[in-house]
């Protein structure tokens, strides 16, 4: 046992972290698919999706999480659906904390993938096809590398903000100790109980210094991949 | 090299017919005349509205039978204006990025020949942010030709350049000419770089390709 950290703490520091690598991991392949395709088409109903997508970025985070609720909960069509089909419960477990985080943190990992995919010249990927590459090696081989910084900076702010996500979990999921109940909860919990101002504080620090070694992190990965791949030298052919 | 095609798009309209044969063919023309578009119809990086291309019987697109050969099948090399080197990448791995495509029987010329032809064996380590403009022309060049190309299209390819790297340049495409006896379609508006190299000398102005 640490001693810092009481067992409770550390159950939701863990948990926090499994339910942000989670929400990032899932953030990663949609965001990177979804940017590309706003970064590169026009195409109708392309103003309506950047509306949707940036949508949980303004609305009350509570609202996200009560939208959820009503669609993934046990009396709701996808939650009974799922729940009859597979016997899955996503409303009120670890699983639907990640969801929701994943649904708040997803226009901070679109935002920089987006504008990545937007500074890299189309006709880069178009020499690689006239070199044989299918469109499909050209992106894997030439597009996502070049794009390597953005999609760094995106992840780490979709980790950051899904340690930090509260309301939506909270409508969603609930504040149950062991299974939902992440840093945010558990110092929101903390503030309610008698003599919780000690652990409380310890966690505030905890976040704190978290978010910050995330934000460093990616700034310092982000301009060493910079620098690898050569990305100063790109904007200035240009 | 049959070309019958049609392209429009808002109020810019390309009709180009004509057919070519080996050798280096020069298509010059001012700006905005369409020569790029016709290189990019050429390489499988546009698709035309209407027509067809033959390259030594073989259809690469006819609309009527909807076939479109894509760039990437189509084994045809395409240096563009400011070389579009992949910058994430050394010169070495530039150059082999083609030729790694193909299978060996295909490759017709090796890193070490197109690099002595080109000069620019010192480079090989360097990434493009560490070239100067004639030598990522080069590099673009090599690249093309390492993928060992039916055809060579050059898309104003010493546009970028000032007169003094034009000269050093212009004497390696020569050489390409006769070394590899390649056939090119080289796209300038520059008249005295199409007198140099060409073997033909086609003209293009307002989407029209002419003689």
């Amino acid at each position: 046992m640490s001693p810092l950290l009481t067992p409770e703490e550390i159950q939701a520091l863990y948990l926090s972290a499994k339910v942000a690598l989670w929400a990032t991991a899932l953030c990663l392949p949609a965001g990177i698919a979804l940017s590309w395709l706003m970064a590169r088409y026009e195409f109708r109903g392309k103003l309506l999706i950047d509306v949707l997508i940036q949508l949980p970025m303004v609305l009350p985070p509570v609202v996200p999480g009560y939208l959820l609720l009503l669609l993934l909960g046990t009396q709701g069509p996808v939650g009974a659906w799922l729940l009859a089909q597979f016997g899955v419960v996503i409303a009120f477990t670890w699983k639907g904390a990640v969801l929701a985080s994943a649904v708040m943190a997803f226009p901070l990992m679109v935002q920089p993938v987006r504008l990545a995919f937007r500074m890299i010249d189309p006709r880069l990927e178009q020499a690689a096809t006239t070199l044989g590459a299918t469109p499909w090696r050209a992106f894997f081989s030439i597009t996502l590398p070049l794009a390597l910084p953005g999609i760094i900076a995106g992840s780490v702010l979709c980790f950051s903000r899904s340690l930090g996500e509260f309301g939506a979990t909270m409508a969603f999921v609930g504040n149950i100790p062991g299974e939902t109940r992440t840093l945010p909860l558990a110092i929101y919990s903390y503030t309610h109980v008698p003599g919780g101002e000690a652990p409380a504080l310890r966690l505030v620090y905890l976040s704190f210094a978290l978010a910050t070694a995330a934000l460093l992190a990616s700034h310092i990965i982000s301009r060493r991949t910079e620098r690898k791949l050569g990305y100063a030298s790109d904007r200035s052919q240009r | 090299m049959k070309i019958d095609l049609a392209f429009k798009r808002a109020d810019f309209q390309l009709l180009a017919q004509m057919e070519l044969h080996g050798g280096v063919t020069g298509i010059c023309g001012p700006s905005g005349s369409g020569k790029s578009t016709l290189l990019a119809l050429l390489a499988g990086l546009l698709r035309p509205d209407a027509g067809s291309l033959n390259f030594a019987g073989e259809d690469l697109i006819d609309t009527q039978r909807r076939i479109f050969v894509p760039a990437w099948e189509r084994h045809f090399g395409l240096v563009f204006q400011n070389g579009m080197l992949f910058p994430h990448l050394s010169v070495r791995d530039n150059l082999l990025y083609g030729f790694n495509r193909l299978n060996p029987p295909e490759r017709q010329l090796d890193l070490k020949t197109v690099t002595a032809l080109l000069e620019i064996e010192p480079l090989l380590a360097r990434r493009p942010d560490q070239l100067s403009g004639g030598e990522r022309q080069r590099v673009a060049l090599g690249r093309a030709l390492l993928y060992s190309p039916r055809l060579l299209l050059m898309d104003e390819p010493l546009s970028s350049l000032d007169d003094r790297l034009k000269q050093q340049i212009l004497p390696f495409l020569k050489r390409v000419k006769t070394e590899t006896r390649i056939p090119m379609v080289y796209v300038t508006h520059a008249q005295a770089e199409v007198d140099y190299l060409a073997d033909r000398v086609l003209k293009m102005e307002d989407g029209r390709l002419g003689e």
